[in-house]
């Protein structure tokens, strides 16, 4: 009986609000002449991108404040590029690095983004626009954003050499990697990129076994070993393809790996159990084996970082109301909150100045101005990273991105560097 | 009853052969096909080329008498799988010989089978990760021996070795032996047996001249399993490997993440065609059809 009830209640209240919502609707079409988008129906999203940066307290607070709904789909580095070579239909925006651009654009699949529907886009921070920051150049071997970020018309196929008004992605996240190391079981400082080949490490040193970044960092340990000074880390010669592998080859029958990883989570593991002491890392690895209690150093190193970044593109069958709620995730994205968020997380944003106005003091002063923090500092999700005192490894946005040396790349010989890298593994 | 229209078992057979050709048969024509196209960084366009095949054996005759990257793939993975089998074979025969011949209830012999399977309920992947907590550097293992004094340095070629890659594979893949072993096993007349030994054949000789010929259709089918288990794996020998060791599938899946498909494709031919020649092989030893 009482079912009964609820459910005619239920489907009474419905239809009154569905009429009440089509009334007014309708009624603001009236009298304004709006469009009344976004009241009417909520917009779906299909975000595309890889899991590290989809984080589900962004999309509920994009949801609270747009009334836009964010679909995550999660996938690898890798699979973000075939998807949208393969699939551009499958998504609505995607989160992809900039090293696969030259792979991406020739294809048609992405279109240029009208810098003038972004509002933040004169405060984009140079370091990604320019490749300088404070007006002091930095290293743009590879493929530097700054050399794919403009293209020159909007349904381009080419790169832009000046500014234009057609952006090809807008940055989430950015950041310098280096080596990760175990100083507790290292016991002594750790300078240069070579360590990573140094026989005292035998059996106890990783490198990722993704072919476009852990070639990268290769490059940096030859250079550092003073083999080999490339003209550029980013695009390599078959010659220096095979010179590097060569090295690595050695390395690798003199048993100097114990192990190679591909996703994030090995390399936490690896580090935690103590399997490896120095390894190629990335930022939030290095967090969730301190998170552990684990001691784990982010180790700057003199020769420099190899940087990456990833941004918002947007799929070239996108248009109508999902394509102006793209541009309004977008402008939501650079107004402060959800660089905040990611800064948080030790990654760097793309406004800076938005994301300052998002952050205490103590929390500005420890994650980008590389001073020992006034408090405890804590992750987005309320755990503890790091006590009161403590200072970030590398020190502050300056110092870490000005050091940066190469970005991650895909080099013209991509397919040969491939097939050296494959050799590599089954050596 | 009686006048069957000679088309009734093609009708029948007729949804599965529709599964079985969008399925299978055309993916297998689309990436035949495919093999021979042309590509780029961000396109594949049709082409009838050969150069992806001789990719693959790019080397191998300019870099005698060292073996080329492809030559040493397939040596470790033929190496892996003969060693899976050999390991797969004499553990699963012996435990389907113990359950049909030593226990005697039906009730304890389904409750032991069953009792085999239980692994399977959880996902392989997992039961895989879960030896290397066990035999990492500092895990129990390590600690058990260096604790009892047996050794004084942990043993670092417990995991991230092939040591570690075929106690997986065994792990993961003996039951593919067990199951159809046990369904021959059961067929065989015990009258047989009980013939075999009447006329003085010592346990040897019936084992020898009784038993495996008879279980030959169950040795043939756990065979193909496990063999082509271990010929397609990447997974397994990438995470127990520590990625260190080659394999053909994780070739194939580099070469698909860089968007290389034709390549990939080819590779994956070559891989089907050699596995396809093992079973023809083996299926020669064995008529499984004539036996079942």
């Amino acid at each position: 009986m009482s079912s009964k009830n609820n459910s005619g209640i239920s489907r009474r209240s419905v239809l009154k609000g569905s009429a009440a919502i089509a009334g007014a609707a309708a009624g603001s079409q009236l009298i304004t002449g709006f469009p009344a988008v976004i009241a009417s129906e909520p917009v779906t999203l299909r975000y595309l991108g890889t899991a590290v940066n989809q984080s589900a307290d962004i999309a509920k607070k994009v949801e609270e404040d747009l009334g836009i709904k964010i679909e995550y789909i999660p996938v690898t580095t890798d699979d973000v590029t075939k998807r949208i070579i393969t699939q551009p239909n499958s998504f609505d925006i995607v989160d992809s690095e900039y090293f696969s651009l030259p792979n991406l654009i020739p294809s048609g699949n992405l279109i240029g983004m009208d810098a003038n529907k972004i509002k933040y886009a004169d405060k984009l921070a140079t370091v990604m626009t320019k490749g300088e920051i404070n007006g002091k150049k930095i290293g743009l071997q590879g493929t530097a954003p700054a050399k794919v970020f403009y293209l020159e018309k909007q349904r381009g196929k080419t790169f832009a050499s000046e500014q234009t008004e057609w952006i090809t992605l807008i940055p989430t996240t950015y950041n310098a990697d280096t080596l990760g190391i175990r100083p507790d079981l290292i016991g002594r400082p750790i300078e240069t990129w070579a360590e990573l080949l140094n026989p005292e490490f035998k059996g106890k040193a990783s490198i990722l076994n993704i072919p476009s970044i852990g070639i990268m960092d290769a490059a940096m340990v030859v250079e550092s070993m003073g083999k080999y000074t490339y003209p550029d880390k980013g695009n390599m010669t078959k010659e220096e393809i095979d010179m590097t592998i060569a090295l690595l080859i050695e390395a690798k029958k003199a048993g100097q790996f114990r192990a190679f990883w591909s996703d994030f989570n090995e390399s936490v593991n690896l580090m935690a159990s103590g399997e490896v002491v120095i390894q190629s890392m990335w930022s939030p690895a290095v967090t969730a084996v301190r998170s552990k209690g684990i001691a784990c150093t982010y180790q700057p190193l003199k020769e420099g970082y190899r940087a990456w970044a990833s941004g918002f593109g947007l799929p070239k069958t996108l248009k109508g109301k999902k394509l102006d709620a793209a541009y309004e995730f977008i402008n939501w994205f650079l107004s402060g909150w959800a660089g905040a968020y990611l800064n948080r997380q030790g990654y760097y944003s793309a406004v800076l100045e938005t994301a300052k106005e998002n952050m205490e003091p103590y929390e500005w002063a420890f994650w980008m101005e590389g001073k020992p923090a006034e408090k405890d500092i804590h992750a987005p999700d309320g755990s503890l990273l790091e006590k009161a005192g403590a200072v970030r490894d590398g020190g502050s946005y300056e110092d870490r991105m000005g050091s940066v040396a190469c970005w991650n790349s895909v080099m013209d010989e991509n397919e040969y560097m491939i097939k050296k890298w494959n050799e590599f593994i089954a050596a | 009853m009686i006048a069957q229209s000679r088309w009734t078992p093609y009708w029948q057979a007729a949804p599965m052969t529709l599964v079985f050709a969008v399925f299978f048969i055309v993916p297998l024509i689309a990436t035949f096909v495919v093999s021979f196209w042309e590509y780029n960084q961000y396109s594949i366009q049709p082409a009838m080329t050969g150069e992806n095949y001789t990719e693959i054996f790019d080397g191998c005759i300019a870099g005698l008498p060292e073996l080329c990257t492809i030559f040493k793939t397939y040596l470790s993975t033929l190496k892996f799988a003969a060693i899976v089998w050999a390991l797969t074979l004499v553990i699963g025969f012996t435990i389907a010989y113990f359950l049909v011949f030593h226990i005697r209830t039906l009730t304890m012999q389904i409750i032991l089978a069953l009792v085999c399977t239980i692994p399977f309920l959880t996902s392989n992947v997992i039961r895989m990760i879960s030896w290397i907590p066990l035999l990492g550097r500092n895990g129990l293992v390590n600690q058990a021996l260096l604790g009892l004094g047996i050794t004084d340095q942990p043993l670092d070629w417990l995991l991230y070795s092939n040591f570690s890659v075929v106690l997986a594979f065994v792990h993961l893949n003996t039951v593919f032996m067990i199951i159809p072993l046990l369904n021959s096993m059961f067929r065989i007349d015990k009258s047989l047996i009980e013939a075999a030994y009447d006329t003085g054949a010592s346990g040897w000789q019936t084992l020898v001249n009784v038993v495996i010929p008879l279980s030959k259709t169950g040795i043939a089918i756990g065979s193909i399993f496990v063999i082509t288990i271990v010929m397609g794996d990447y997974i397994t020998i990438g995470v127990m490997g520590g990625q260190q060791i080659a394999s053909v599938g994780k070739i194939i899946q580099v070469q698909t993440n860089f968007l290389q498909f034709p390549l990939a494709a080819a590779n994956a031919v070559l891989l089907l065609v050699t596995v396809l020649s093992m079973i023809l092989l083996l299926t020669r030893i064995v008529d499984i059809r004539k036996e079942l």
